[in-house]
């Protein structure tokens, strides 16, 4: 468990992290703060604005945190520095 | 299952005990639909219901007894990921969600679902910044993070003292809405189902502490998603909006928008007191200052999320970093369920009250028919609804039609139509959602005190006996000023839980966030970012409650939004004209971000 390898493992880890919290901002703000413009379009019979705030959003949200979780792992396993 | 070797058999056993106990709850409702069958009145099926389920939570609690400190603090850190998901969610899941949410979407339209979003998107900050690195600490509680991290009673006393503040506002909030569940269900006054809602929760907390508490918020979990998903489902197939309504009540919506256009969105003639009539549209943004009051209200309820020690401290229990990191995974995910099942139930519940081409219908009827329905005569005799014919033309109108806006999940069945059985089945969600909730906070707020305050700054030298008996004391006490508080009806189900995501995150968001990600972060600029944004926010919120003019349209619900901007300003001005973090402090923080290693803390201590 090098100093070297600990130093890549962060920068790996926060650099996925703020890919993270980019997407967290479009579809937790941008994605709501336009819904009125949204509304105009339709998904599953539901006006696009307001099926990405009762449902999209909150999918997406799910998937976001099962995908970051997938590629700490690896990063962790890549490092070396897996805790299981 | 004795003491010492309960652990592993126990945490071995999970899927085979849930399992059955699932299959028993189901039972017992088809019990329950069989007693209603040979003439039980809904009277005694709520009952059943409510007593059945609290015998079991505290049957858990009795059997999860503990004496031993990390069994009492941590649930002995070894709750698999996907319990602890459960556990979370229900420990999340307050009578707020269950009970106010649905009702919320109902009377509040697109400013409301800022909550939504806000509960949900918050889990995305849970694990990205806090879960996985706080579990690597090895803390008992957030308190304890702050005071290690940072160093010093001080830092930990400002800790405590928001965290108190904070989940002591969200638990009378909690034990509210047990009080307002057990009184209908029970025929009992309100006053005394704040004490009686008191007594289940601490029968599930006292003995086991987080061990009583994770196994008996797993129970609660199923309960409480049994109890929100078959009434929506069943409602939706015995008014044909389709098998699971989730994907398709996007035309229910559209059909409701078309409603508010043909009867208008005016006010009451005249108000009831308590009471709501419809005015907000069901869904219509307007752009502008509407988008920025949802992000804002959005905003506040995530970083409080990432910030509530209650919930916190439930990702302190699982056996690895990896196992929180998933734990988080699971627990947004069974949230999910319920979430987004709130606003199917809220647009078809308020599509069968309007639309005249349903049996259900009660807008555009003779006042009379209405009055006489038996659902309309049930909640008007405990004042929580009431239909007046203010205009005196004999019919009901939408703006004669009011309701309190709590009521709507639990009315939902009975104006439906379905039988008894299901409303005393939601009766027992409501339940143990409050409960589970309720617990989780009151642990949280007993564990700092007795462990920050009593044990590391008090009586450091007190034994496990002594610290154990304090934290029980401590538990009961505040249980009961919290009871207290409650049944004198302050604020409504909502106010109070919107405020403890803002105290949360005006005090604890920055210095928990860059305790982890910035190494510079040191003991002067936590205290001062503590501090600040804390007395900011609430100074805030005292000055809009009483009617002082807002900043940014900023009102007593997003406080937050004061209380953080001025948290992180005082937290990184004071910290970079102060000295840096001495060379001990840097290497714990390089070793909280490893996720391999020993933890910072002892395993215990």
């Amino acid at each position: 468990m090098s100093q070297d390898n600990r130093r890549l493992h962060w920068a790996k880890t926060s650099r996925l992290t703020y890919w993270v919290l980019a997407i967290w901002v479009a579809f937790a703000f941008v994605i709501p703060w336009f819904a009125k413009d949204l509304d105009a379009g339709s998904f599953l019979g539901f006006p696009l604005g307001y099926y990405m705030i009762v449902q999209g959003s909150l999918i997406v949200f799910v998937l976001l945190i099962v995908g970051q979780n997938l590629l700490q792992d690896r990063i962790d396993e890549e490092c070396g520095l897996s805790d299981e | 299952m004795s003491e010492q070797s309960q652990g592993t058999r126990f945490v071995d056993r999970l899927g085979k005990v849930y399992g059955i106990y699932t299959l028993g709850f189901l039972g017992f409702f088809a019990l329950m639909a069989i007693v209603e069958q040979l003439g039980a009145g809904a009277q005694l099926i709520g009952i059943l219901f409510l007593l059945f389920t609290i015998a079991i939570y505290a049957t858990i609690g009795w059997l999860s007894r503990t004496m031993q400190v990390d069994a009492y603090y941590v649930a002995g850190r070894e709750v698999p990921s996907f319990y602890n998901g459960m556990a979370t969610a229900a420990d999340w899941m307050s009578g707020a969600s269950f009970v106010a949410l649905a009702g919320g979407i109902y009377f509040g339209g697109y400013p409301y679902l800022g909550f939504v979003v806000g509960w949900t998107g918050g889990y995305v900050l849970v694990n990205a910044l806090m879960a996985p690195y706080l579990r690597k600490f090895g803390c008992y509680t957030v308190p304890d993070f702050i005071g290690t991290r940072y160093g010093g009673n001080l830092a930990r006393f400002c800790a405590v003292v928001i965290l108190v503040v904070a989940s002591f506002t969200y638990v009378t909030a909690q034990i509210n809405a047990t009080g307002t569940i057990a009184a209908r269900a029970l025929a009992i006054p309100f006053e005394v189902g704040v004490w009686f809602g008191l007594l289940g929760i601490l029968l599930c907390s006292m003995l086991g502490g987080m061990r009583g508490v994770t196994w008996t918020q797993v129970a609660q979990y199923i309960v409480l998603i049994i109890a929100y998903l078959v009434p929506v489902i069943w409602m939706s197939n015995a008014q044909g909006f389709g098998i699971i309504p989730h994907f398709t009540y996007g035309d229910a919506a559209l059909r409701i928008q078309e409603l508010e256009a043909e009867y208008g969105l005016v006010a009451a003639a005249e108000a009831v007191a308590g009471l709501k009539v419809l005015t907000t549209a069901h869904f219509d943004p307007q752009g502008g200052l509407d988008s920025w009051k949802f992000v804002t209200l959005a905003f506040c309820m995530m970083a409080g999320t990432a910030s509530l020690p209650h919930i916190l401290m439930r990702y302190f229990t699982t056996p690895s970093v990896r196992q929180a990191r998933k734990s988080v995974g699971w627990s947004l995910f069974f949230i999910f369920l319920l979430y987004f099942t709130a606003p199917a139930l809220a647009t078809l519940t308020k599509l069968q009250l309007l639309d005249p081409n349903l049996a259900t219908a009660v807008v555009g009827k003779a006042i009379d028919d209405v009055a006489n329905l038996e659902w309309v005569q049930n909640w008007t005799a405990v004042g929580m609804l009431s239909v007046v014919d203010q205009n005196g033309d004999g019919l009901v109108q939408l703006n004669e039609f009011f309701m309190r806006p709590d009521i709507v999940v639990l009315a939902t069945p009975e104006i439906a139509g379905l039988p008894y059985v299901i409303s005393g089945l939601v009766a027992a969600g409501g339940m143990a959602a409050a409960m589970s909730t309720a617990d989780g906070l009151l642990l949280a707020i007993a564990n700092a005190l007795s462990h920050d305050l009593y044990y590391k700054i008090i009586d450091p030298k007190a034994d496990t006996r002594r610290r154990l008996v304090v934290a029980r004391v401590l538990l009961v006490v505040i249980g009961a000023l919290a009871a207290l508080i409650a049944s004198l009806q302050l604020t409504g189900i909502l106010g109070a839980v919107a405020w403890a995501f803002c105290f949360a995150c005006s005090g604890l968001f920055f210095p928990l966030v860059l305790g982890i990600w910035w190494k510079r972060a040191n003991r002067a600029g936590a205290i001062a970012g503590m501090i600040a944004g804390f007395v900011a926010g609430t100074v805030y919120l005292v000055h809009v409650y009483n009617g002082g003019d807002q900043l940014w349209a900023i009102d007593h619900l997003r406080f937050g939004m004061i209380g953080m901007p001025v948290s992180l300003v005082a937290m990184v001005v004071v910290s970079l004209i102060t000295e840096a973090p001495d060379a001990e402090m840097q290497a714990m923080v390089d070793e909280t971000r490893v996720p391999t290693g020993k933890s910072i803390l002892a395993e215990t201590h």
